[in-house]
């Protein structure tokens, strides 16, 4: 299979406008006639079912929460990029394109990252006349902070719940187009299979969560932004549905899936205490901003942080990269921390923990300061540790938060299976080997408000489509594949719950192939996988019957994916023989641990193509090339 | 990944969890133990433990609906011990810990009752009704692009934290739980507030509070009586001077609008 990124040619300021011209359109009048499948209803999924309804499209959305509005972008806290140069300091288009481009460690494809960076900007006044309440400056206007990765304040925020407002303001666009009969709206809808006819993505089959009843949807297009795979690390931020099931699907029907090893571990989450823990919580990156990474100099020291005296403290990241300190990207930052606490540095019960100090902030700004930015970040932590945040430091350590991985996309973000789209966290495109913080909430919006709307025209009017109906025989077998799989899981009966594998899988992709990867490692990940998969189909236990409100089932379907897709991360890891951004090989590291990318043999998007079950899947590449900006070792000194 | 943690403690309960199998199926109070349980739990967690038991020994684990488990998402929410989200102040299930409950203690575990939230299964309730208020008018009618620049419009400091104080609102039902009435007011009058202090909503202010006060009214909410009850028991604090607010905009809106 040949990969085609679809990238239109000429400068790269001019693609974007040169291919939304070149682009076929679809005449208002036959808007209508199209029915677009959207699953999903975070930031790009919600946003894309607005903007589409609004166009004129007939959208059926789907979700598998209650409601759309709870969709896991809810969770985001700090902020979204936008070049919008508010502060005078120097930022435009083409330094976010730079340090995105950069901060993902030289693996993502150009244009799609200017392409974001030219969009930022609408999508900040977008929000704004939706009544999205960003923090504003005393005159009126919006205030910006900084993130990592970056040297200029970009970074617009609504407290610490930025994504909370983002996704209310397109869930309030979509509930309008719901309102208006636009948007047909399937709540507590879980994708289970995609459905192809004459080699087109032309409907999915879903599990409806409160009957349990098998339901198919045709239309003549699919989009999938169902969202990242964080969840098969078991611990992680993302919400307890977060899955990969919807993704896998598709993969499992021809979509390539790239770079599932890129995954990014985030530095600042409360530590893990305890085996019971369903969910680790993040505390805003933001939070860097104004306090002050640090451990004890000495090894073993378990004096309160307080009764650490400043000489005998290392604010590590501050003295190993002055330029950005506190900031660097959230790679860095992670592995900083874990080569600490691997040194015996690591504070709190398990060793596993760094500080995160604002006392400096607090005697600098005064509390009502910090209390203004921080103080739900502050609130939660305090509930969750029972630490009070403003008198001692908090304690931080890295968790599972996003994914860099996703199926492929081309220029127009449609996957290798026509008519079937992709957007947000599930795709791959900008992020490279590592996002940088404040950048998936630009990304879900740029894709949803600004891009498919455009690119998804392009595609229904240049294509040739027949008329499809649920009855046709694609849908069946589809359907009865889905519901033998269902039998399968409820007939087993064996003696360990889905919950207790998907914990030991977890354990398996943190240890072998989390922050810090090798080859020895990788292979034993990949035994360890295999036999633990072996085990559920003999082993898994699932309470009560497909045909009811399941929650036990929904969940052993989710795990069953996460199995396989373990290996899927662990064969991509073991193919790139280099270190970038977040995937970090041990075997390949510069002199100061800093990851070494090999740009002449791994400058490549990895895409797996699916062969069937038990068969090794096929790594097809597609090159990378940079013209824009000058690949270098990536330093924050 | 476990610790030795010597702050953490070890209790046990006795949980009476609401059970019902449908919504047209009987329910009723069932007992269950929940052993060995640390006090660094979060209260979902804890159903976690004794789900995870029932599971393995062919009984039925009981539902619930929980996502984030961050206390945001709004998905998750039971009456505990009487009180929407249990006995802490500002605080939603999922971000409950069990350091707030002491060994022996019996907690009494039921649904977010009321006339416009159908039960789906045991815990679960259906909350489509707050998302049919949110239709009835609860946005600002801009479409994708065209919009002027962000920066066009100063909004004083003062009225962008109003705004993000109403704004907070998860949807999670809580304020109807605790309502005598099972009104919603504190709902809509967080989306109707939010809205109005902010100049991008006010073009459709008058509109805007009618129509969502009305489908309230559909969707077989009762009506506010001032209780009180939603402020106290609302996990973001959300409080009931959005509800004076709405009822001004509703007064404004029923002298200067025609929409009755």
């Amino acid at each position: 299979m040949q990969l085609d990124a679809n990238v239109p040619g000429g400068p790269i300021e001019s693609k974007w406008d040169k291919h939304r011209f070149e682009l076929k359109l679809v005449n208002p009048a036959n808007k209508r006639k199209f029915t677009i499948i959207v699953v999903g209803t975070g930031l790009a999924g919600a946003s894309a079912s607005a903007s589409l309804a609004e166009l004129g499209y007939q959208v059926k959305t789907f979700c598998i929460q209650d409601s759309p509005r709870r969709a896991h972008s809810i969770a985001a806290q700090g902020g979204i990029n936008a070049a919008k140069n508010y502060q005078n300091d120097g930022d435009s288009i083409r330094r976010l394109f730079y340090d995105t481009v950069k901060g993902g460690d030289f693996r993502s494809r150009e244009a799609n990252v200017y392409r974001l960076a030219q969009v930022s900007n609408t999508i900040i006044d977008q929000c704004v006349a939706q009544g999205v309440p960003f923090a504003r400056e005393y005159g009126g206007l919006l205030a910006n902070r900084s993130f990592g990765g970056a040297q200029v304040s970009r970074t617009f925020y609504a407290r610490g719940q930025t994504g909370q407002q983002l996704l209310l303001g397109a869930y309030s666009a979509l509930s309008r187009q719901v309102a208006l009969k636009k948007v047909q709206l399937y709540t507590r809808r879980d994708m289970l299979d995609l459905v192809m006819a004459d080699g087109k993505a032309r409907g999915i089959v879903v599990r409806n969560l409160i009957n349990g009843e098998i339901e198919s949807y045709s239309a003549d297009a699919v989009i999938l932004a169902t969202g990242g795979y964080g969840n098969v690390f078991y611990l992680s931020t993302n919400a307890m549905a977060s899955n990969v099931s919807a993704s896998f699907s598709a993969y499992k029907k021809g979509a390539c899936f790239a770079n599932p090893c890129f995954t990014q571990i985030h530095p600042t989450c409360i530590p893990v205490h305890g085996d019971y823990q369903s969910k680790l919580t993040l505390m805003s990156e933001s939070l860097r901003n104004d306090g002050r990474v640090w451990v004890p100099k000495k090894p073993g020291d378990k004096r309160k942080p307080e009764d650490i005296p400043e000489s005998e403290r290392d604010y590590y990241l501050e003295n190993k990269y002055p330029s950005f300190g506190n900031l660097v990207p959230r790679d860095v930052a992670s592995r900083n921390a874990k080569e600490q606490c691997d040194q015996g540095k690591g504070v709190g019960e398990t060793g596993y923990a760094v500080y995160l100090d604002f006392k400096d902030a607090i005697k600098r700004d005064g509390q009502d300061v910090i209390m203004r930015k921080y103080g739900n970040l502050f609130d939660m932590y305090q509930r969750i540790t029972d630490d009070d945040p403003y008198k001692t430091a908090m304690m931080i350590y890295p968790a599972s938060h996003y994914t860099m991985g996703g199926l492929w996309v081309d220029y127009n973000l449609m996957s290798t299976i026509e008519g079937l789209f992709v957007l947000g966290e599930a795709n791959f495109s900008d992020h490279g080997a590592n996002r940088l913080g404040a950048s998936a909430l630009m990304q879900g919006l740029a894709d949803g408000y600004f891009i498919i709307p455009y690119t998804i025209g392009g595609y229904l009017a240049g294509t040739k489509l027949n008329a499809i109906s649920t009855d046709h025989a694609d849908f069946k077998s589809s359907e009865s594949a889905v519901k033998s799989k269902i039998r399968t899981l409820l007939s087993t009966n064996g003696k360990r719950t889905a919950n207790d594998f998907h914990r030991e899988l977890g354990t398996i992709m943190w240890d072998y192939c989390g922050m810090a990867r090798n080859n020895d490692g990788l292979k034993i990940a990949l035994s360890k996988i295999q036999n633990l998969k072996g085990e559920f189909v003999e082993n898994v236990k699932v309470s009560g019957i497909d045909k009811e409100f399941n929650q036990n089932l929904e969940n052993a379907g989710r795990v069953s994916d996460f199995l396989s897709f373990g290996e899927l991360m662990v064969e991509d890891a073991l193919a790139r023989q280099e270190s970038c951004g977040g995937h970090f090989n041990e075997g390949f590291q510069t002199e100061e641990n800093e990851a070494r990318r090999d740009d002449e043999n791994f400058s490549h998007v990895a895409a797996w193509a699916y062969q069937g079950e038990g068969k090794p899947p096929v790594l097809h590449k597609e090159p990378l090339s940079f013209e824009n900006v000058k690949l270098s070792q990536r330093s924050y000194k | 990944m476990s610790t030795g943690d010597g702050m953490e403690k070890k209790i046990n309960l006795t949980l009476k969890v609401w059970r019902q199998k449908g919504p047209d199926k009987k329910g009723k109070i069932e007992t269950y133990r929940a052993e060995d349980i640390s006090t660094d739990m979060s209260f979902l967690e804890m159903i976690d433990v004794v789900n995870e038991k029932l599971v393995l020994e062919g009984g039925d684990p009981i539902s619930f609906d929980h996502d984030c488990r961050e206390g945001i998402c709004g998905m998750c929410g039971a009456v505990v011990n009487g009180r929407a989200h249990g006995p802490s102040k500002g605080t939603t299930l999922c971000q409950l810990h069990m350091r707030h409950f002491s060994d022996g203690d019996t907690v009494v575990i039921e649904p977010f009752r009321s006339r416009a939230f159908k039960l789906v299964k045991d815990l679960v309730v259906d909350r489509s009704a707050f998302d049919k208020i949110i239709q009835a008018g609860g946005y600002v009618s801009v479409n994708t692009g065209g919009v002027p620049d962000a920066n066009a419009i100063p909004i004083p400091q003062e009225k962008a934290d109003l705004a993000m104080d109403a704004a907070q609102c998860i949807g999670c039902g809580a304020c109807v739980a605790s309502c005598p009435n099972a009104s919603a007011m504190l709902f809509v009058s967080a989306k109707v507030s939010q809205l109005a202090l902010l100049p991008q909503g006010r073009a459709e202010a008058p509109t805007r509070v009618i129509n969502m006060v009305k489908e309230m009214d559909n969707q077989l909410f009762g009506n506010c009586s001032n209780e009180r009850e939603c402020e106290a028991e609302c996990p973001k604090s959300i409080s009931i001077v959005n509800i004076a607010r709405l009822n001004r905009e509703f007064i404004k809106a029923g002298l200067l609008s025609n929409e009755k």
